[in-house]
């Protein structure tokens, strides 16, 4: 691993970190306030989430 | 990228593609259909026996309704009799009552013109009485009286000065 | 050096009862390389060895009375298609040699090992030789290995135990409309994925055709994935031959049960500009790649990086040992690994979970009727 793969691999993280925590925290706001649909908020968090995550190890295999 | 290439070991891709499309096939032939039948046949069994149920109750709310209404009529038809009855029982008395009256009053009347007819007899007869008696004592006095024919001048006298007034 | 190892396999015995996994993966570190791991470095390999597909069924080693080291597991087959047709041998014929220097003669082909790979030696080569810039050998071919190796080992496994299990569900419902016994706790997750995987996703008129795909998908990918947990050491969901086939199933059926309206959308967006339509279609077509690449990328990253995690913390043992002492890194380790390994048991569900979800969901996109 060079030195720019590495940067990269951190700016990846960073991303997806921060995305992650968005989506993490709207959904805990989200069921804070409606907790009757915590099932269906549960749900979309993971899609969402899952998606960002594919994203982000598409990234880093790329640059690996 | 280089390294999940490189990682890809083509053999067990082949591999488990075989053995994915032929567990797909089997759990599909040998599980799923089966298992998917039986719960869906179990969840209409479910559906089908509330809602026979949910009839059941409506039923059993028909049959409960009707025959309150049955109960109601006969209370009513009851309530009717009975107040017939008492109908019937009350005019009955009236007639009774108005019969005995009449009867009452025409026995009255009867008893009224007896006894009209009786005190009308018992005049009659003490009048007859009164008369003879009267008719006797006259006789006897005018017996007496008319005994010496001063008297007997002076009552004619008196008669006929009566008679005259009249 | 000898006599602290010892030391420190009291210490592993003493904790086998609480952590049965952590001291099993630490017995197996000596088995696959055959030696004994101590420094960092041989950790390292030790864990990207182990994430890798492997010929032969290892338990664990250890060192005998004289000093000997003795491998517990059994050899599985290889069978090889060569230059000069196919060739098959148990994998013994290897003799745990994994650097390309044992050659095994099969009916005129030199076959040898190297980091779990086999190749096909050129005549007059004794061992394997690579470029170091392409990292391909020089002096050998590849083959195409179509050995029943741990991997396939653990999925025929699965195979039979999903087979047994939800044909034996299956068998019940003909005597009784409510199974009893381990059927009883086999039926709510049938119903689970039916009810909230594939009928949410796909709808309620189309979801029944896709169900026995995601059943099997999604029965499939957990189990494997709970196995990848045990002593046993499957990394199955972690090859990325697995989950590239996975991937390309969930393709195919999106594509083959794509309706018309699937593919305006993709090619001739309707209700946008005409210039947008042309900008868009190009994404359009590239989404339906990323789509399934990520979902193979996500499940060979999550479970590869859920067993390196798991290992690296077993090896705390190890690399904090110098620094503070045995019992205090031994303790360290086992409090670590412990939370890690109830991480990656709900990791297993949820990746096998979303594995289906997405794939039920692009299904259901493919097959969904819009209405303009």
């Amino acid at each position: 691993m060079t030195v720019p793969n590495l940067v990269g691999a951190g700016l990846i993280v960073i991303g997806a970190g921060i995305g992650l925590g968005k989506i993490g925290g709207s959904a805990m706001e989200g069921i804070a306030r409606q907790p009757e649909a915590t099932g269906k908020i549960q749900t979309a968090m993971i899609i969402i989430a899952a998606l960002l995550e594919g994203l982000a190890f598409g990234a880093l295999f790329l640059g690996k | 990228m280089d390294q999940l290439l490189n990682d890809f070991s083509p053999g067990l891709f082949i591999i488990q593609t075989f053995l994915l499309l032929g567990l797909i096939f089997l759990m599909v032939k040998f599980a799923w259909k089966p298992i998917m039948s039986a719960i869906e046949s179990r969840e209409e069994g479910i559906k089908d026996a509330l809602a026979s149920a949910e009839e059941a109750k409506k039923e059993m709310q028909n049959i409960t309704a009707d025959s309150e209404k049955l109960l109601k009529e006969a209370r009513a038809e009851r309530e009717g009799m009975l107040k017939e009855a008492k109908d019937i029982k009350e005019s009955m008395i009236a007639e009774a009552k108005e019969q005995a009256e009449a009867e009452g009053s025409k026995m009255i009347e009867k008893a009224k013109l007896t006894i009209e007819a009786e005190k009308k007899a018992a005049l009659e007869d003490i009048k007859k009485q009164v008369a003879t008696l009267s008719v006797a004592v006259a006789e006897k006095m005018l017996k007496e009286e008319l005994a010496d024919d001063k008297k007997q001048q002076k009552y004619i006298e008196d008669s006929l000065k009566d008679i005259q007034l009249n | 050096m000898r006599p602290a190892f010892t030391k420190y396999i009291l210490v592993v015995l003493s904790v086998l009862a609480t952590q049965f996994n952590f001291a099993k993966e630490k017995e197996e570190k000596h088995a696959d390389d055959g030696g004994i791991v101590d420094s960092q470095e041989e950790i390292s390999e030790y864990i990207l060895h182990h994430i890798k597909d492997a010929h032969d069924f290892h338990l664990f080693s250890y060192t005998n009375g004289d000093g000997e080291r003795k491998h517990i597991g059994f050899p599985l087959p290889v069978i090889v298609y060569t230059s000069e047709g196919l060739r098959a041998f148990m994998s013994s014929e290897f003799h745990h040699d994994d650097s390309g220097h044992h050659i095994v003669e099969a009916d005129g082909v030199q076959l040898v090992k190297y980091h779990e790979k086999i190749y096909e030696l050129n005549a007059g080569a004794h061992a394997v030789k690579f470029d170091h810039e392409t990292h391909k050998p020089t002096n050998a071919a590849s083959v195409l290995d179509l050995s029943i190796t741990k991997s396939v080992f653990g999925i025929l496994l699965v195979g039979v135990l999903m087979l047994l299990a939800f044909g034996g569900l299956a068998k019940q419902y003909k005597n009784d409309q409510i199974p009893t016994g381990f059927a009883r706790f086999l039926e709510p997750l049938v119903i689970y994925v039916r009810d909230e995987i594939a009928r949410p996703n796909i709808g309620e008129k189309k979801y029944k055709r896709f169900t026995g795909y995601l059943l099997t998908v999604f029965f499939f990918i957990w189990i494997l994935n709970l196995f990848g947990l045990t002593p046993l050491g499957f990394n199955v969901t972690g090859q990325i031959a697995v989950t590239f086939c996975l991937a390309l199933f969930t393709f195919l059926i999106t594509q083959f049960s794509g309706t018309k309206d699937y593919w305006k959308h993709i090619f001739w967006m309707p209700g946008v500009h005409p210039v947008m339509k042309v900008i868009l279609a190009p994404i359009e077509v590239l989404g339906m790649f990323t789509k399934p690449f990520a979902l193979m990328v996500r499940l060979f990253a999550n479970i590869s990086a859920g067993h390196i995690v798991v290992m690296s913390l077993i090896a705390i043992t190890f690399t904090l040992k110098a620094s503070m002492g045995i019992v205090g890194s031994s303790l360290i380790s086992i409090v670590l690994s412990f939370f890690i390994t109830l991480i990656e048991v709900l990791v297993a569900f949820l990746q096998a979970y979303i594995f289906t979800m997405l794939s039920a969901l692009f299904i259901g996109l493919a097959v969904e009727e819009h209405e303009h």
